[in-house]
């Protein structure tokens, strides 16, 4: 199959054109910022970039309705900027400081914001994919029509319990979307090396499971295939997969030699390809934008992201009885054994 | 020449069985394969077929029979021409014969097997946990967790059932006897045999705001399981800020049972004890078992419950109320005493109490805790025993190293050690795999003359 293009005349309008490049220019700007921080020490960890990826988060979220509900791995910045977490909390969390989503006690693989209804930041790989099914059972069973966005990556799509998952979403007919992000390296190994298909979107085949392929460069297209997905879900039908080919620019993480790939061919991606660069064009050519209209969101986002890493150094450390919070829903005692 | 045919043990665990139905009468010919009887174990009912060809001479247990003993004839069948009285007579079985025939107890009190104490449990009237002069009603671990389980699905919706035949097949080990029937297929759930991925599936499903019990057919298989349980449904509180807690249940066997070998015969107690950010409830009797599931099923953190297969068919006193609940972290008294502090949980309860009423023969006065809950420990109601016993020992059937004796033994050194007047005996499994072989598995386990041996060390008898 064709990866699905955006049509030759997307049905968006120019404001939401200038949305979508507004949103990814915003992660990408983010994840720049994050870069520059773990750098210098301020960000601890692990710490894994969405730069390249931004129009599969962007696409989807156009295609979500208030309350829908994501959940992903531990690639999750972009995901909550798309689903408009606030920036500065996001950023502090990375930080580790009392202002993260987290109160700095889950770092970037693991936030959370029940208010937009996004459920982590997981970091076992594939974990999400039942976990996901399981908010899915939730909405199914409170019926108040809702869908799940799971995403994983090409990677976790080798992990038994994603295939666990396909055969009792289908059963059960779970309003899920599986998104597999397919930025064609697990860490360091290509999918031609770990992957026994060359669509995986074909692998719910199966389960019953319909699915199919996405050009994760164009956000036009993702949106549009996310809209078919999320209608499917809603009708009643049961689960949707969606393998949307992207690529990351970056690193598997920040201590990633990039051994395993060319820089050539980053390079030919970033220059050919690049998703924010397609909507630019698109807006420019289009007449719905100016040179000094784009430059203005440029400013506006690189003031968030400068204030949100502004807002990540200032904010404190979380206090040291924070150690013992947040670990039972009711009260407690801890650690009897060390200090009783 | 006639043959008799014996109540068949069709499960690992059975002792007794009820004989439901005949499926034949006498004078029938059967060939092998034909299915004579319909018996219900302690699991199921079972169609029970012949092994080989003949005529049905005589039936010797009535349809209907509850309580008839593995081994025990049931039937008798002969070879053309022989007749049904030379039968009759060629059975050997005459005191046997009526042993069968005596009647039955009544369903839920069944006769206590060989290792059987129930009925020499000290009667638990002194008990914190309901009301003096509650009227009280005798009933089988099994049942009680499924009324736990009812009584919460009933004033909860969002409360539901999911795991491996806990369906239509009304639970592997029977627990969920009847839930199907009540509360239909959108609340009691069959799941493929799937554990990682129900696992996780019920944790997603308690993050979107239900609250699931999965029933894991056994906790052995929960391994496939543990890393959403560990990983996803117990840090995942601490990891959001407290923004997303997981209130569920895992439930399921856990331990040997009988005879099922290295693989199916584990205690997990102290695997799950170790997590911060989960509970454990491993409870002994049946009262225990239906208040502290409810409280579980209540509770909004994930909970481990850790039940018995040997336990399941064990009957003990539950108080009749309309919401009978233990909590969290209180241990229970069942035997005071001032010689020694025996502290055990689950079915090492059965090894602690069977000693302690040895002891009491040769002039030892044991004090018997059962934690109940393992996270929480109340250690409070520990401490205070060794403090007045000043001797510990602990009984549990899972491996000995880290295990929760272990924990205890280092809580009590460090919180009470000027009152110790010996050291801490730990009475745990056998640090190797179970074995199959009978002899070998009743070794490997805990056994009750090691408890007395433990005790008489540290009374220094």
């Amino acid at each position: 199959m064709a990866a699905r293009k955006s049509a030759a005349k997307p049905n968006v309008s120019p404001e939401e054109l200038k949305q979508y490049y507004r949103d990814m220019l915003l992660i990408r700007r983010f994840e720049e910022k994050a870069g520059q921080l773990y750098g210098m020490g301020l960000i601890g960890g692990f710490c894994h970039l969405y730069i390249g990826q931004e129009a599969v988060v962007v696409g989807l979220e156009a295609a979500a309705e208030e309350g829908d509900k994501r959940i992903t791995s531990y690639r999750d910045h972009g995901h909550m900027l798309a689903c408009g977490m606030d920036p500065n909390g996001v950023m502090a969390e990375l930080t580790g400081r009392e202002g993260g989503y987290s109160k700095g006690k889950g770092g970037s693989m693991h936030m959370f914001s029940r208010e937009k209804h996004f459920y982590g930041g997981h970091g076992i790989v594939g974990a999400q994919v039942p976990l996901g099914a399981g908010l899915a059972f939730a909405d199914n069973y409170l019926e108040n029509g809702r869908v799940t966005f799971t995403y994983f990556g090409d990677g976790a799509a080798n992990q038994g319990q994603v295939y666990e998952t396909f055969n009792m979403a289908s059963i059960w007919k779970l309003p899920v979307v599986f998104v597999i992000e397919n930025n064609q390296y697990a860490m360091g190994t290509s999918q031609k090396r770990s992957t026994s298909t060359e669509d995986i979107y074909t692998r719910g085949g199966p389960f019953g499971i319909p699915g199919e392929l996405v050009d994760g460069m164009d956000v036009l297209a993702v949106k549009e295939a996310g809209e078919k997905a999320v209608a499917h879900c809603r009708a009643g039908k049961g689960p949707y997969i969606l393998e949307i080919k992207t690529y990351r620019y970056r690193g598997h993480s920040m201590s990633d030699p990039a051994k395993y790939r060319t820089r050539e061919e980053v390079q030919k991606m970033r220059e050919e390809r690049d998703p924010i660069q397609n909507v630019r064009d698109l807006l420019l050519q289009g007449g719905h934008a100016t040179e000094d209209d784009l430059k203005a969101i440029d400013k506006e986002t690189k003031d968030v992201v400068n204030a949100s890493a502004e807002f990540a150094k200032e904010s404190p450390e979380p206090a040291l009885d924070e150690l013992w919070t947040d670990i039972y829903s009711d009260d407690v005692p801890q650690g009897d054994a060390i200090d009783a | 020449m006639a043959t008799e045919i014996l109540m068949p043990a069709l499960s690992p665990t059975m002792e007794e069985g009820t004989l439901a139905k005949w499926l034949v009468k006498e004078g029938d010919t059967v060939t092998s394969g034909d299915i004579l009887a319909e018996i219900e174990t302690d699991k199921a009912t079972m169609e029970f077929e012949a092994v080989d060809e003949g005529i049905v001479g005589k039936l010797l247990i009535e349809e209907g029979t509850e309580g008839v003993k593995v081994n025990t004839p049931i039937a008798v069948m002969v070879e053309e021409g022989e007749s049904v009285d030379d039968a009759a007579t060629s059975s050997d079985s005459g005191s046997d014969d009526s042993a069968a025939k005596a009647p039955a107890e009544p369903k839920g009190d069944a006769a206590p097997g060989p290792q059987e104490i129930a009925s020499k449990v000290p009667a638990a009237a002194a008990s914190a946990d309901w009301p003096e002069g509650t009227e009280m009603k005798q009933q089988t671990v099994r049942e009680a967790l499924r009324d736990a389980m009812a009584e919460e699905m009933r004033s909860d919706a969002n409360v539901f059932v999911m795991g491996e035949e806990v369906a239509e097949y009304e639970g592997a080990y029977k627990v969920t006897q009847g839930l199907l029937a009540e509360f239909g297929s959108k609340r009691i759930i069959d799941t493929p045999i799937t554990e990682h991925g129900f696992a996780g599936i019920g944790v997603g499903a308690a993050f979107g705001g239900l609250k699931p019990v999965v029933e894991f057919m056994t906790f052995n298989f929960a391994m496939q399981a543990i890393d959403q349980i560990i990983n996803s449904a117990a840090k995942t509180l601490y990891m959001s800020g407290g923004q997303m807690g997981c209130p569920m249940v895992f439930r399921g066997p856990n331990g040997a049972a009988a005879r099922v070998g290295a693989q199916h015969s584990q205690d997990y107690a102290a695997w799950y004890s170790m997590i911060p950010g989960l509970k454990v409830a491993m409870p002994y009797s049946a009262a225990d078992a239906k208040g502290l599931l409810k409280s579980a099923i209540r509770d909004p953190n994930p909970v481990i419950f850790l039940e018995n297969e040997i336990l399941y068919g064990r009957s003990f006193d539950v108080p009749v109320m309309d919401d009978f609940t233990v909590p969290f972290g209180k241990a229970k008294i069942w035997r005071e005493g001032s010689d020694v502090t025996i502290v055990s949980f689950g079915i090492g309860m059965q090894y602690a109490l069977q000693a302690a009423d040895q002891l009491a023969e040769d002039g030892i006065d044991a004090e018997v805790i059962d934690l109940r809950t393992l996270r929480p420990i109340d250690y409070g109601t520990l401490i205070e025993s060794v403090k007045k016993t000043n001797r510990c020992v602990t009984v549990e059937e899972g491996f000995p190293v880290g295990s929760i004796g272990n924990h205890l033994s280092a809580y009590i050194m460090q919180n009470a050690f000027d009152y110790l007047d010996a050291p801490v005996i730990n009475c745990a499994g056998k640090d190797v795999p179970m074995p199959y072989a009978a002899n070998l598995e009743k070794h490997a386990l805990v056994t009750t003359a090691e408890v007395i041996d433990a005790v008489k060390a540290v009374t220094y008898r």
